[in-house]
């Protein structure tokens, strides 16, 4: 009897907190999938391809399948670091080599106004019409290079974005002690 | 007049070395061997250059043309020729250069057809305007351009207007001899700001260590007879900060994430209140500044310089002692070594100071932090900086921003006070620059997503709609054979008693070989010939329901067509399709 | 990469910092030393010497600069800390046993200076009453007036450590008199046996106490510690003990006497204000300090140990980055915002 009504209280239990369960898993069910996002939120959006998949949404979707974290070339080992950090895993060295953030430039002597770099530029960054001359948006190219191959007469070139007064920033102020106590014991010693 | 003074916390006494510079007065550099004269010396737009190499330049000709709103002009520190339009090295931390116009002086000093005008016959926005277009920038060190700070909120009123000359760094005394030898020009200046923002009071502070000066502009505004209250403040660094003094005077706390005229109140350095009115009432745009030089030197002393002057040259007329090993150009507290001796003497040059081990013994080496709160007392802005500086030094900007690293103004009452000689501000510094550089990144990356996602937007929907035009035309075409069909029912039908092989809706029945098997069962081949006619009846109907484009085709046509169709096939035309009919829809096909 | 601003810098430094505090101390030694005679004076020594070779020990291992860690005076005040809390007749090897394991444990373990989470000294004092329970304990007894050589001997080793020397502190005393003698005694009788507890807390502690109070008095005055701190702790002792004396005066005993024996002073000025391992903001500094002396007052009337400072000091280590975290204070500008 006892192991009867023992059985009944389990077995109810059992009811009640898979119905809360169940319940729960309706109510606070989360749309989407957040981590996707997150990851996205951490690609830089390049679109360049280089990862071997048709843009940065798609990339992150096969990292939340459990793809490599290092295929992400722009994003640079920062990025790798970033998306270690957040999914736990082992930061990877970069697949390839990780280039200085730099932009597209054509050429305008050179450009024959063929709209294939147009068509190629996943950010819509060049502007130009049919047999017109084309130019570069800066401010919107990413630097994905997927311009490049396209144009036939190699008229585009990427130039590295270099340090100005308007981007440059403070450096992570490094104070060795051993070097700054050599060079007060040198000084010392000229003195 | 008496006030109740506030206090604002923290804040350090640092020796304020200023004696040294004040006993000569203001004189008058010479005219350098040339100028280079930065295009960028405001916050905001870059000015675009309006000369070229060569150009024949009056003393305040237009070089550089104001771009956007908030932004300031520049202009030719002097008449002479102008040798090139090129970058530079800038007094900047960094190093880097920038575009500058290099002037080669012709020891004229020639003014351009200077305007004075009447400011109050002018509509307030023309004072506004004469003023960005006379580059009259913020002359205390951040030079934000004047004229975009002198409209009024419109939802709060406008109590005070503070002017500042409480110049709290130590070594600088350029506002101090400003005020001793040209008060009057001064308030003639807030006069302007007075007339602009119009506040119910004028308060002008100035630290109590600068005597001379508070009775120089006390007697102004009484010449003048201004009603403007000039308030002796306690010396304390850095009392002289816009919000300090803010607070000082009117208990007023002004939060980095708002503008100070949102709590009725407006802020202008001493200086800047100056070259307004020499801007307004004379027709000048400024071409020169005050700068302090000090430091190192056997002759510290004031200067009045034109913009764009070699710092070297500048430094020479001070008599540098020989140990100088680089110029400091602001105050010791939140200046900077300048990257070259040679940049030029820009409008944020308030102060240049001969640097040497003497004056500024080299830091002893940095030690790990005791969480000592030091600097947390001394913080004017009442922040942690102990904390903000674990989390820059950790990179975790994110905690930085939750310290609120953003109220920090760099002031280095923090690196002062450290025990631990840690240089807070620098890593203050460096964890805003990234936050800065990771939110362009962010931003960028944020529009490229956006512009990609576009794009496929844009190319998915022009698929959409080749797609649709094929339908279209694919559905044209059906009708056609809907109508053929009808038609060739209807023939059929009419022909009654002799249903013959050339009644059949599918062409290849209605070939002349038939005929031979026709006459081999009449009556089997009169059977099939009504089946097909009926399944043709019934495809028909089908595809007159589905495509919604036939409606397009009036009845008319639709007769018309049937009737050619039948017309046609009556006269045994094989393979009626009506596909160049459709062609011309869709050229693209 | 050119230094950068500010330029000017006060004139301070962590040694000095230390060195004052070391300074600060030297009223309350000084009136101990009269007290209980040269012995702690030769304790001092030892646990600063141990404290040293523990310290550049740690920094060799560590490869940190040895001449510059080992002059910041951190690790000397560990040492003081340490021998002002320790029995002044304990042996040698307690000391040194002590001091070791403060520098190399609690300190850099963690990371050395400016990382442990916990006072080091407190520490020390927790780990060896823990494990010589006896030895912590035995406190020179009644009316003991020994010359150098006899404490030194007694220190070292080379002469028996006899009961007699030894005794239990006021506040062990009566805690031990109130508990075993089950109503035969009470706080007023025993108070007027000037022998054992004289004038206030016994003995001449409270002069002891008053020496370390105006050490911390000049501290405060140099703003090298802020009132904070010390104020909650000897109010917030005051306010239980006094509570409690007003409730039965026979059972307990008066703030005064509280405040005058033990660590107190020697606690609420010179050990919860340690800011390496205490809260930082001026609230969080109240509640530290209010916490230390709550727990310190229970510790030492219903625990087991003679006095609780310690271990109150200890847990509130433990809580200060939370007290820290909920405790910061409204910056420049936000102050209406709650």
């Amino acid at each position: 009897m006892d192991i009867l009504l023992a059985i009944a209280i389990m077995a109810l239990g059992a009811v009640v907190l898979g119905a809360l369960l169940g319940f729960a898993s309706v109510k606070f069910k989360v749309k989407g999938d957040p981590l996707i996002e997150k990851i996205e939120a951490i690609l830089p959006q390049t679109q360049c391809g280089q990862c071997g998949y048709p843009g940065c949404k798609p990339y992150a979707e096969a990292i939340a399948n459990g793809d490599e974290i290092n295929k992400c070339p722009p994003g640079g080992i920062e990025g790798v670091q970033r998306l270690a950090d957040l999914l736990g895993r082992e930061v990877k060295p970069l697949d390839a080599e990780e280039k200085p953030k730099q932009i597209a430039i054509i050429d305008e002597n050179t450009c024959i106004g063929c709209t294939l770099c147009i068509q190629a530029c996943p950010v819509d960054a060049i502007v130009g019409a049919a047999k017109q001359m084309h130019t570069i948006v800066a401010q919107q190219c990413t630097g994905c290079e997927l311009c490049l191959p396209p144009c036939p007469v190699e008229c585009i070139s990427m130039q590295v974005i270099g340090e100005n007064i308007d981007n440059w920033k403070w450096k992570y102020p490094v104070v060795e002690i051993k070097s700054e106590m050599r060079k007060a014991a040198a000084m010392k010693a000229a003195a | 007049m008496l006030m109740n003074l506030f206090k604002f916390k923290g804040g350090v006494k640092p020796p304020t070395n200023k004696t040294q510079s004040v006993n000569l007065p203001i004189a008058q550099a010479p005219l350098p061997s040339r100028l280079v004269v930065p295009l960028h010396q405001s916050i905001g737009g870059m000015p675009q250059p309006v000369v070229e190499a060569g150009d024949k330049v009056l003393k305040g000709q237009l070089i550089g043309e104001a771009d956007g709103w908030i932004s300031a002009a520049v202009h030719a520190p002097t008449s002479g020729t102008v040798v090139e339009v090129a970058m530079h090295v800038q007094p900047h931390p960094s190093g880097l250069d920038a575009l500058c116009v290099v002037i080669e002086p012709d020891g004229k000093d020639e003014w351009i057809p200077r305007e004075p005008v009447d400011y109050k016959s002018l509509p307030p926005e023309e004072v506004r305007e004469r003023l960005q277009q006379a580059g009259v920038v913020g002359l205390g060190g951040a030079v934000f351009p004047t004229h975009g700070k002198l409209t009024a909120s419109k939802t709060v009123p406008m109590d005070e207007l503070i002017i500042n000359g409480a110049e709290c760094e130590p070594f600088i005394t350029c506002d101090d001899l400003l005020m001793r030898e040209r008060a009057e020009e001064v308030v003639r200046g807030i006069g302007i700001f007075r007339d602009l923002l119009q506040p119910k009071k004028v308060l002008i502070g100035i630290e109590d260590n600068k005597p001379e000066a508070a009775a120089a502009m006390r007697l102004a505004v009484q010449a003048l007879g201004e009603s403007f209250a000039v308030v002796q403040v306690p010396t304390l660094y850095p009392a002289g900060g816009a919000k300090q003094l803010i607070r000082v005077l009117t208990g007023k706390e002004v939060p980095a994430s708002k503008r100070s005229t949102d709590l009725g109140v407006q802020c202008f350095n001493v200086a800047t209140a100056y070259t307004a009115w020499r801007a307004i009432a004379h027709g000048e745009p400024v071409v020169s500044r005050l700068v302090t030089v000090t430091g190192n030197v056997h002759e510290p002393r004031n200067y009045e310089v034109l913009i764009g002057t070699p710092m070297d040259e500048l430094l020479k007329l001070a008599h540098p002692h020989p140990d100088t090993d680089g110029i400091i150009m602001g105050g010791p507290m939140m200046g900077f070594l300048v990257p070259d001796r040679q940049v030029p003497v820009v409008k944020a040059t308030n102060c240049l100071i001969a640097h040497d081990d003497r004056l500024f013994p080299p830091k002893a080496p940095e030690m790990p932090c005791i969480r000592c709160g030091a600097c947390a007392q001394a913080c004017p802005h009442e922040l942690q900086p102990f904390e903000m500086y674990w989390f820059s030094r950790a990179k975790n900007f994110g905690k930085t921003q939750e310290y609120n690293i953003f109220d920090c103004i760099e002031c280095g009452c923090c690196s002062y006070v450290c025990p631990s000689r840690i240089p807070l501000v620098q890593y203050f510094r460096f964890a805003k620059s990234e936050i800065w550089a990771r939110e362009r990144e962010k931003n960028a990356a944020d529009q490229a997503k956006l512009r990609f996602e576009f794009k496929q937007l844009r190319e998915e929907r022009e698929k959409a709609e080749k797609a649709e035009k094929l339908a279209k035309a694919a559905a044209a075409q059906a009708a056609k054979k809907a109508a053929e069909a009808v038609a060739a029912a209807a023939a059929a039908g009419e022909s009654g008693a002799a249903p013959a092989a050339d009644t059949a809706a599918a062409p290849a029945v209605a070939t002349p070989t038939d005929a031979p098997t026709a006459t081999v069962n009449p009556e089997k081949e009169a059977k099939r010939a009504t089946i097909e006619a009926a399944m043709a009846r019934a495809k028909a109907q089908r595809e007159a329901v589905q495509p919604k484009n036939v409606d397009n085709l009036s009845p008319e046509q639709l007769k018309a067509a049937a009737d050619i169709e039948a017309r046609r096939i009556a006269a045994h035309l094989i393979e009626p399709q009506p596909a160049d009919q459709t062609a011309p829809l869709d050229p693209n096909n | 990469m050119f230094p950068p601003a500010p330029f000017l810098l006060k004139d301070v430094s962590v040694s000095q910092v230390m060195i004052q505090v070391c300074v600060a101390l030297i009223p309350g030694i000084a009136a101990y030393a009269s007290l209980v005679g040269p012995a702690i004076l030769v304790q001092l020594v030892i646990a600063t010497l141990a404290a040293l070779v523990a310290e550049a020990l740690m920094l060799k291992v560590r490869g940190k600069p040895l001449a510059l860690f080992l002059t910041d005076g951190s690790a000397i005040v560990t040492a003081w800390l340490i021998a002002l809390t320790f029995p002044p007749l304990a042996p040698w090897w307690l000391v040194v046993t002590g001091t070791v394991f403060a520098v190399i444990v609690a300190k850099h373990l963690y990371g050395g200076l400016g990382q442990n989470p916990f006072n080091p000294a407190m520490v020390a004092f927790a780990v060896c009453i823990v494990a010589f329970p006896a030895l912590m304990s035995q406190w020179p007894s009644v009316g003991l007036q020994l010359g150098l050589i006899d404490q030194m001997n007694i220190i070292l080793g080379w002469a028996p450590r006899v009961d007699t020397l030894t005794g239990a502190t006021p506040l062990d005393a009566m805690k031990t008199a109130l508990k075993l003698g089950e109503g035969s005694f009470d706080v007023s009788t025993l108070l007027a046996n000037q022998d054992i507890y004289g004038n206030f807390a016994g003995r001449g502690w409270e002069w002891v106490a008053g020496g370390y109070l105006l050490g911390g008095l000049w501290l405060w005055h140099r703003k090298l510690i802020t009132w904070h701190v010390p104020l909650a702790f000897v109010a917030s002792l005051s306010l239980i003990s006094g509570a409690l004396w007003l409730y039965n005066p026979g059972q307990f005993a008066s703030p005064l006497f509280h405040l005058l024996s033990g660590g107190t002073m020697l606690g609420a000025f010179f050990i919860a204000t340690d800011p390496v391992s205490g809260c930082t903001t001026p609230r969080g500094k109240l509640i530290f300090g209010a916490g230390c002396g709550l727990l310190a007052y229970i510790i030492r009337v219903f625990g087991g140990y003679p006095d609780g400072v310690a271990f109150a000091v200890l847990l509130m280590n433990l809580s200060a980055p939370l007290i820290d975290l909920l405790t910061q204070p409204p910056i420049f500008g936000m102050k209406d915002k709650s």
